[in-house]
Formats: C-alpha cells, sequence, structure tokens
C-alpha cells in the first residue's frame, strides 16, 4: 500500500483551506503570521463569504498576504489600513471587510487611523498581530515592545524614562464605544490556535450585526527578531509577553469585561 | 439648458460632483475650500444619489479613504488646499501606483508651510511633475472660472477612469471663493457596474490585488513602462488650451486659472494701445500644451508667463520654445496669496514689449 492509497476524502479529518493559493509562505518558520495567516483563509472558507470579503494589507510582515489567500485584497500604505477599509465598506456596506495589521502599522505610525476608525464603529474586522517588534525591516523597536526588550534601535533593552512603556492599543480602542467585540489571542499551542479561530469566526459574523469594529489582537512570536529559536520565543512570550498583554476577551457584544 | 445658479466656486465644485454621480467624498475642512464639506453635507447627497461623504480625521485619513473606495471600482472625489494635499501625497502616489482613478480638488493658498490663506498658484510644480515619491504624473485640469469648477468635476472623473489615473483639478482661492453664474450640467446617476479591475469581492472572476508594490524588480519596471505609456497617451490625446487674440500676436501671455482672468484684461488693454499681444490659457497643465506653443514661436518676439508664484510653469514655456533661443521668455507674477493687478500685468508686459520696440 502506498501512502497515496489512504488520501481518501473519508479519511481527511484536516486539510489545507482550499483558498490557499500554492505561493510559498514568506514568513519565518515558527512564527505565528502563518499560523493566523490560514486561520483567516478558514474561516472566510467555512463561513462561506469568499466571494464578498476584501482584505486590507498594510506595510510590515503583513504586506504580501495578498499572495497567499484567493480573495480580493487591497494593499494599504504604511499605517493606513483602517482609512482604506472605512472607504471600502461604507462604499460597498453588504461586503465583509477586514484588515490584517502588525503591531508597527496599526499602533504607532497608523494610531490615528486605529482610534478614529475604532470611534466611528466602522463594520470592519481589524486583525492585529502583535509580536512586540518590527519584523520586516529587521527587529526594530515597535510602541508594543517590551520593557527592557533588546531590539536593533534599543539595543540596551527599551528604558521605559527614554521611550515611554509599552502601548496596550487594543486596551485603548476597548473603551471606544464603536468597538463592539474585542479579543486578544495567541496561536501558539492548538488549543490557542482553536480559540483564536473562534474570535475570528465571531469578528467576521458581528459585521453582518453592523454594530462596530470587532478587533482581535493575536499575541505572537517574532523569533528571527528575537533572535530565538521558535519554541525558546514561544516560552519568552508566554512568561513575558502574555504578563503584559493578557489573553481573552476585553469586549464582548459592546460590553467591557475588564475595568 | 442646464439648472442656472450663482455659486461660489468651492460650491459648484460641490454640486457638481453630486450630479457627476460621485459615489464617494472624504474630506477634511481646510480653507479657503471647507466650503465643499460644507455644501456637502448640508445638501444630503446620501438622500439625493446616495453618495457617501464623509469628514476624515486627517488629510492622510481622507486620501487613503478615497484610495480604498477607487480600490473597491467606485467614483471618489476629495478636496483640499495646499498644506492639506501635501499630506495627500503620499496616498496620491500609491494610487499612481496601484492605476487607481480619483478626483483631487487643490484650491491653493500662499506657501510654503502654513502659509496665507489667500489665492496663490505656487503649487504648479507639485501638481504637475509628481508631488509624491516615484515616476508619476496626474492628468492636472486648471479651472478659470466658477462654471469650469463644474465642468472640470465631470471631465476629470471621466478623464480618471479612462486612464485608471488619479486627476488633479488645480484651483486657487480666487476661484473657489467668487461667485459667478453657472449653469449645472443635468445629474448622472451613479453608476451600477463596478470594474472588472476592482477589489469588490471575487464573483465570477479570479480574485484582484490592488497594490503599488512589486518586490521584483523587473516587476515593478513592466509596471513603471505602462505608467510611462499611459503619461505619453495623455500628452497625445488629453491636451487642453483656450487661445485669445492669438492668431496675429507677436507677443504672448501664457496664464492659467485665476491668472488668465487678469491676463484676458490686461491682453485687451495692451490691444487697446494698438500691441499685438494674446493669451494662450492652458486648461490642462499636465499634460501641457508644448505643441502649440511651439507652434507659435515662430511669429513671436517675446513670451510672458504670468503666475501667481516665483515661476514655475515658466520653465514649461521654456522647454516648450527651446529651439528658438531668441525668443524672449519672462516670468512675471505677485506671489505669497497676493493677487496681481491687471495694471500690474500691463507694466511687467511693457517691460518685455519695450526691449524689442
Amino acid at each position: 500500500m502506498e501512502a497515496t492509497d489512504i488520501i481518501k476524502p473519508e479519511n481527511i479529518v484536516y486539510q489545507r483551506s482550499r483558498l490557499m493559493t500554492d505561493q510559498v509562505l514568506s514568513f519565518c518558520p515558527g512564527c505565528g503570521h502563518g499560523t493566523v495567516t490560514h486561520l483567516v483563509a478558514e474561516v472566510i472558507e467555512e463561513l462561506g463569504i469568499e466571494n464578498e470579503v476584501i482584505g486590507i494589507a498594510p506595510v510590515g510582515c503583513a504586506v504580501t498576504i495578498y499572495d497567499f489567500i484567493a480573495i480580493d485584497w487591497i494593499g494599504a500604505a504604511h499605517g493606513r489600513a483602517t482609512a482604506v477599509a472605512t472607504a471600502v465598506k461604507r462604499v460597498l456596506p453588504d461586503r465583509y471587510v477586514f484588515t490584517y495589521q502588525g503591531d508597527g502599522d496599526l499602533a504607532a505610525i497608523g494610531t490615528a487611523e486605529t482610534i478614529h476608525t475604532c470611534n466611528r464603529g466602522e463594520n470592519i474586522t481589524v486583525i492585529f498581530i502583535n509580536n512586540g517588534i518590527y519584523g520586516m525591516t529587521g527587529g526594530q523597536m515597535a510602541p508594543t515592545t517590551l520593557a527592557g526588550m533588546k531590539t536593533s534601535t534599543s539595543p540596551f533593552g527599551r528604558d521605559v524614562s527614554v521611550q515611554g512603556p509599552p502601548i496596550d492599543i487594543t486596551r485603548m480602542v476597548a473603551m471606544l464605544d464603536g468597538t463592539y467585540y474585542v479579543t486578544r489571542q495567541a496561536v501558539h499551542t492548538p488549543a490557542a490556535v482553536r480559540k483564536t479561530k473562534k474570535a475570528l469566526l465571531k469578528a467576521f459574523e458581528v459585521q453582518k450585526e453592523k454594530k462596530g469594529v470587532a478587533f482581535v489582537e493575536v499575541v505572537s512570536n517574532c523569533n528571527s527578531g528575537w533572535k530565538m529559536s521558535p519554541v525558546d520565543a514561544n516560552r519568552w512570550m508566554e512568561e513575558n509577553m502574555f504578563k503584559y498583554y493578557p489573553l481573552g476577551d476585553i469586549k464582548v457584544d459592546g460590553q467591557l469585561l475588564i475595568k | 439648458m442646464g439648472e442656472i445658479r450663482l455659486m461660489k466656486g468651492n460650491e459648484a465644485i460641490a454640486e457638481a460632483a453630486i450630479r457627476a454621480g460621485c459615489d464617494a467624498y472624504f474630506g477634511y475642512p481646510i480653507t479657503p475650500q471647507s466650503e465643499i464639506l460644507e455644501y456637502l453635507t448640508e445638501a444630503q447627497p446620501e438622500k439625493r444619489t446616495g453618495m457617501v461623504v464623509l469628514q476624515a480625521e486627517s488629510e492622510l485619513a481622507a486620501i487613503n479613504m478615497v484610495y480604498g473606495a477607487a480600490a473597491a471600482g467606485k467614483k471618489v472625489m476629495t478636496t483640499s488646499s495646499s498644506p492639506g494635499i501635501s499630506l495627500m501625497q503620499e496616498g496620491i502616489s500609491y494610487m499612481a501606483g496601484a492605476h487607481l482613478p480619483g478626483v483631487i480638488v487643490n484650491v491653493v493658498r500662499g506657501g510654503p508651510g502654513l502659509g496665507t490663506i489667500q489665492p496663490s498658484q505656487c503649487d504648479y510644480f507639485q501638481s504637475t511633475k509628481g508631488g509624491g515619491h516615484g515616476d508619476y504624473r496626474l492628468l492636472v485640469l486648471a479651472p478659470a472660472s466658477v462654471q469650469e469648477m463644474a465642468d472640470h468635476v465631470k471631465l476629470a472623473f471621466e478623464l480618471a477612469f479612462k486612464y485608471r489615473n488619479p486627476v488633479l483639478i488645480l484651483s486657487d482661492g480666487l476661484i473657489g471663493q467668487m461667485m459667478e453664474k453657472v449653469e449645472l450640467f443635468d445629474p448622472i446617476p451613479r453608476s451600477k457596474d463596478l470594474p472588472q479591475w476592482a477589489a469588490c469581492g471575487k464573483k465570477n472572476r479570479p480574485h484582484n490585488i490592488i497594490t503599488s508594490l512589486h518586490l521584483d524588480a523587473y516587476e515593478h519596471e513592466k509596471v513603471n513602462i505602462e505608467l510611462k505609456e499611459k503619461y505619453a497617451r495623455m500628452q497625445n490625446e488629453e491636451v487642453r488650451y483656450e487661445t485669445y487674440l492669438c492668431e496675429d500676436a507677436e507677443y504672448l501671455m501664457v496664464a492659467y486659472g485665476a491668472s488668465a482672468r487678469i491676463c484676458q484684461k490686461a491682453v485687451s488693454m495692451a490691444r487697446n494701445t494698438g500691441i499685438k499681444v494674446g493669451l494662450l490659457r492652458p486648461i490642462t497643465l499636465f499634460p501641457f500644451p508644448s505643441k502649440v506653443i511651439a507652434s507659435m514661436a515662430s511669429q513671436l518676439q517675446g513670451i510672458l508667463s504670468v503666475e501667481m508664484s516665483h515661476g514655475q510653469m515658466v520653465e514649461d514655456i521654456l522647454l516648450a520654445t527651446r529651439q528658438y533661443p531668441t525668443l524672449k521668455v519672462e516670468h512675471y507674477g505677485r506671489y505669497g496669496g497676493v493677487v496681481h493687478t491687471p495694471e500690474e500685468v500691463l507694466e511687467a508686459f511693457s517691460k518685455l514689449y519695450i526691449q524689442f520696440n
């Protein structure tokens, strides 16, 4: 019996989403981006919305996500994804619109757009990958970089007296009336992946209710930028990142779950 | 005959956008063009035609909203004035790079920096030579009346979609604020169809990607070749201009927008003293009417470029007439928000004229 003999529909318990293209992922092995990218494809496929969804990919490691998922995409300028998404949703209100942004994009250069899009309560989904560093440009300090964390532009560790403390923008947007669902998840274990998928499903489903922004932060490792092995990076993330960025729902059905 | 109204130039822009079947407007207040956003919010076009109007948190957000709606295949417009247009340059470059149509109006005020709120024509270089980063051009229309403020909006949308390129209407605080009679064109219904290239959901076709990013240099060179060919096509097909008393002219004034209106008076005054001078008014600044200026050059002694700037368009006139080295090409203009009078233009012209007489 050959290995191919057992590849039959009745034996398949899990497979790649058919929305994934054959393009090889550009993400580093072990990085959370690859996992989230596939989850996004799975969620769109499961909801059956592939013909009515538009993704916005701005600058950073997220920039080439449009090569991996076969849906309509718009590449946005650095930080401006939610402004682009605002317009797309306003002119095509019956479509599903989402952004896929990193922390440099969403919480530094794009802060104004992030805050005001959330404040207006645009009916879009924001997927926010927070790995505490600028990955694509080679590991510079991000607004989310933890205190004391070494990066190529904080080589002696982030000094909060000079550079300020890391920004918890997810908590900030949860305080705005325009956000309807805000959650923070991770993808470092199978259980965490399942939770993130559930969160993403909900974040797309609430677009139908037209009650405001659905905001999903995924705390991820950046093993290349952090200069660790994928396993060590996940361990470091659990011990350090989760302390500052605790996982769980922050706002559900418009109700804040935190103080 | 269309509906006739007495309107400000800025109001004409706004009303024309609704009538042109514009799907969405995104803007941010700035003097001297805030009447456009005010008119649009007051007119409630969402009830008239379903047009979306949204006040953005900044010009940066506004132009990126324009980028988004354009990427979704919609007819979209923004307006601003000089400092705000500077903020938008990044987004405009992205639109050009992604082959996106859209209409941008600049009601120019005096610069640099925060400058003044008075009229100026100091943004000619920015408008016609690119403005943001990269090799690109905007198709630039220069209205000289409230009537053209309205008509150019309709034309700008046609050209934007014909070339899949942003079109800039380069106005100024004078045309924007002054009131004139305007005959409004009949409303065009908003289009129900979305272009095949748009990112609007991939029903019944392969998925579309709107982007200006091509990491492979050879791929990106191909995109640049397409852009270059597009601009060459504009230069062949879209040059627009108007002449006034040019048939027997030995001297020529070249002016656009508000300056052209002032020069028309100055030309008439000079003609009354028997001087054979004409006026050429470029209506498109890119493409620039270089060929027509070159074709007139052999009959001319001198050209005066009249602009409310240090002298920007004059460089394009010099380029157009480089085969005629003896032809005198000079610039005159007040700037920093000061508007020259016909008498001042006539005096400047006289200084050019007496060099030959």
